[in-house]
């Protein structure tokens, strides 16, 4: 789960992190407000979206004065903003974060996160940071360093230390960064995070440190241990159709094709996903049925599905296995066909566990459906069906 | 023989009295594995599907002789059962438990540093010898005896791909699932270095997907032994939504790994041939191996 930069903030000051002062607005007249309590030369309106590279898409302004900064919030509040990390369609912002502006001397990147390699968490940091890292790291130009930090004690502080050295932190400021990275390793701990992200980290001419941007995730599958994370959740806009997927235990990406794709557990929806595009069909979905989702759960995500007027066809791809089998996935197919008014011509694959009891259950609900003895078959079908050939 | 289980495997099931654990323990003893045995603290001495049960996996070992455990135990306590085993010195434990806080796997991989547990998974559907012993929730009827080895991090494409391996006229020597989450124990390339030390297995199948440095792994890992088994690869996830693929700080870091064509393109420069598509992995191997039918 993804938090606002404003949410990430609140977090980790308690645990150190050195923030330019600043309110969360949900109006131009709040913002107005708090830029004049603030009393900054600077101010910077930044958009609260789930996404990064803000500031090249139009979503954060450095303003003087209060009248400007409510100009800004008025301008981005209610908009939807596109940036390289959003999906086509944007994100609406819903409240802007006023702060005081920061004149840095340098600006670094240091996150933290598991390594995929060591099964370990890690800092990893850069001189480099700031506006267009993104950019630098795509084109293989960031020089990163790396340090292992414990999940079950204190940072070894001699080796963060010369982990901060190497991305130019000297004297009273990599003290500090030593304490910085102390701080959000508990924080990182505590509260289950899976990235922890400052960019930039500005270094003042002072020598002082202060996080500009947060980026923070936590580990969905820990929220348990976290009611008063969770409860920071959006309930808002595109999040919801990802929201009510949640609840119905499936995994739901939404795409801009025209072909609605099923399938039980994530590699073989990818597979279904990579089959469609080879035969040269657009996905409107990407859908893994989750081993614990039952007939209502699978129902409701292919009502999702024929709820979406773009989709044309429905490709439901299925290897029952010891967890989900297929008599599951076809009694949600016939539960929303008699709920949803919605006719799309449906091709079918069914194998593995209970796939005889499938059919056998696809025909007692009077499904019509066009079946494909294999799955390379079923999505060539479902491309040509969609594309107005079958 | 295959790897990681024989006929002399006895499992231990940790979590047994649960819906999951009932269910699926009863269905190994159908295929016909050895259960000795099941664990759920305080309720030791009583007995579930005519087998004992114990507090703990230390005294179940002493008493049953156990030497593989089954994990389907919920995630909030999983973390702490895979860690008793490990303690236990128990020499497999599959872990089948979904949705494991990412952190808690972290301890578990501390806990393994220097033990002689395997632990494969967590989210791992566990490991299949066909005829000789299921360790796992996978579903069972497609498989049959043969030499192929399939390592998988998905456990919906092994169904698929013993099927298709079954089909096209030959078997499978052990599946393994390594299990569908970024940090787990037993790793594909431990897999493919038991397989090609095995010498019931003739061909292999790697079933990989975005995301991770694991079948760059075990690409390395084939070069640098100059394997002389077949392999086949199948890395699906190259036109995945963003969502699907790793987050931002981790593809920074990381750069390009994850990427499917990364993957497929360390796969073939270390000698594996890539299946075209995901439903001619069978064919592919039964090409690699001389077998058309």
């Amino acid at each position: 789960m993804r938090l606002h930069e404003f949410q990430a903030k609140r977090l980790l000051v308690e645990y150190g992190l050195p923030i330019p002062r600043g309110v969360v607005a949900l109006t131009p007249d709040e913002a107005e407000a708090i830029a004049r309590d603030l009393g900054a030369q600077r101010i910077a309106v930044k958009a609260q979206i789930h996404a990064g590279e803000r500031l090249q898409a139009g979503g954060v302004r450095i303003v003087h004065g209060p009248s400007m900064a409510r100009a800004a919030a008025a301008d981005l509040i209610g908009q939807r903003l596109v940036t390289a990390q959003t999906d086509e369609g944007g994100e609406t912002v819903r409240r802007v974060y006023v702060e005081e502006g920061v004149t840095a001397e340098r600006s670094l990147h240091l996150a933290l996160l598991i390594d995929p390699a060591s099964g370990g968490l890690v800092a990893v940091g850069s001189a480099g940071g700031g506006e267009g890292v993104e950019e630098r790291a795509r084109r293989g130009e960031l020089k990163q360093e790396k340090v292992a930090l414990s999940v079950s004690g204190p940072a070894d502080r001699t080796e963060v230390a010369a982990f901060l050295q190497k991305i130019g932190l000297d004297g009273p400021s990599n003290e500090a960064g030593v304490d910085l990275v102390e701080g959000l390793r508990r924080a990182f701990v505590e509260l289950d995070a899976s990235l922890i992200e400052i960019n930039p980290l500005a270094v003042l001419p002072s020598g002082e440190l202060k996080a500009l941007d947060v980026k923070m995730q936590v580990d969905d599958n820990a929220l348990f241990r976290h009611p008063d994370l969770a409860s920071l959740r959006d309930e808002d806009d595109a999040n919801r159709i990802k929201l009510s997927a949640h609840r119905d235990q499936l995994n739901f990406v939404q795409l801009d094709g025209d072909i609605g794709l099923v399938s039980n557990g994530a590699g073989l929806g990818l597979a279904t996903l990579d089959m469609v595009k080879a035969a040269g069909g657009r996905p409107a979905n990407f859908m893994d049925v989750r081993t614990t989702a039952r007939s209502l759960d699978i129902a409701h995500g292919f009502i999702l599905l024929l709820d979406n007027p773009s989709i044309k066809t429905l490709l439901i791809n299925v290897h029952g296995g010891g967890m989900q089998s297929c008599d599951t996935i076809a009694e949600g197919l016939g539960i929303a066909l008699r709920r949803s008014g919605r006719k799309v011509p449906i091709v079918v694959r069914l194998a593995g566990q209970n796939a005889e009891l499938g059919r056998y259950r696809l025909k007692s609900f009077g499904c019509s459906v066009i079946e494909a003895p294999d799955m390379g078959a079923a999505a060539e079908r479902a491309v040509a069906v969609a594309a107005g050939r079958a | 023989m295959a790897i990681l289980l024989d006929k002399d495997t006895k499992v231990l099931s940790q979590g047994m009295t649960g819906w999951a654990g009932t269910h699926h323990t009863a269905a190994m003893m159908e295929y016909g594995s050895t259960v000795v045995g099941g664990v759920r603290p305080g309720k030791g001495g009583r007995s579930h599907l005519n087998l004992p049960i114990f507090d703990g996996v230390a005294a179940a070992m002493s008493e049953t002789g156990a030497n593989a455990s089954i994990v389907f135990v919920p995630p909030a306590t999983a973390a702490a059962a895979m860690i008793e085993a490990i303690e236990a010195e128990m020499p497999l434990v599959v872990a089948v438990t979904e949705r494991v806080p990412v952190l808690d796997m972290v301890r578990v991989k501390d806990a393994l540093k220097g033990s002689r547990t395997r632990l494969v998974g967590a989210n791992s559907q566990g490991v299949l010898a066909p005829g000789v012993c299921k360790l796992g929730v996978m579903a069972t009827g497609s498989e049959r005896p043969g030499h192929v080895g399939i390592v998988s991090r998905s456990a919906s494409l092994t169904s698929e791909v013993v099927a298709q391996v079954s089909a096209a006229g030959l078997g499978q020597s052990t599946t393994v699932g390594v299990g569908g989450d970024a940090i787990h124990g037993f790793s594909m390339r431990d897999c493919v270095e038991l397989f090609l030390g095995d010498d019931d297995t003739h061909g292999l199948v790697l079933i990989g997907e975005i995301g991770g440095y694991e079948e760059q792994e075990v690409a390395d890992y084939l070069a640098e032994t100059k394997a002389q088994k077949p392999v086949v690869a199948l890395v699906v996830g190259a036109h995945a939504p963003r969502e699907r693929r790793m987050g931002h700080a981790g593809a920074l870091t990381f750069g390009a790994a994850g990427d499917a064509a990364a993957k497929v393109a360390a796969l073939e420069r270390a000698g594996v041939r890539i299946a075209p598509s995901a439903h001619l992995v069978g064919r592919t191997i039964a090409e690699a191996l001389g077998r058309t039918h």
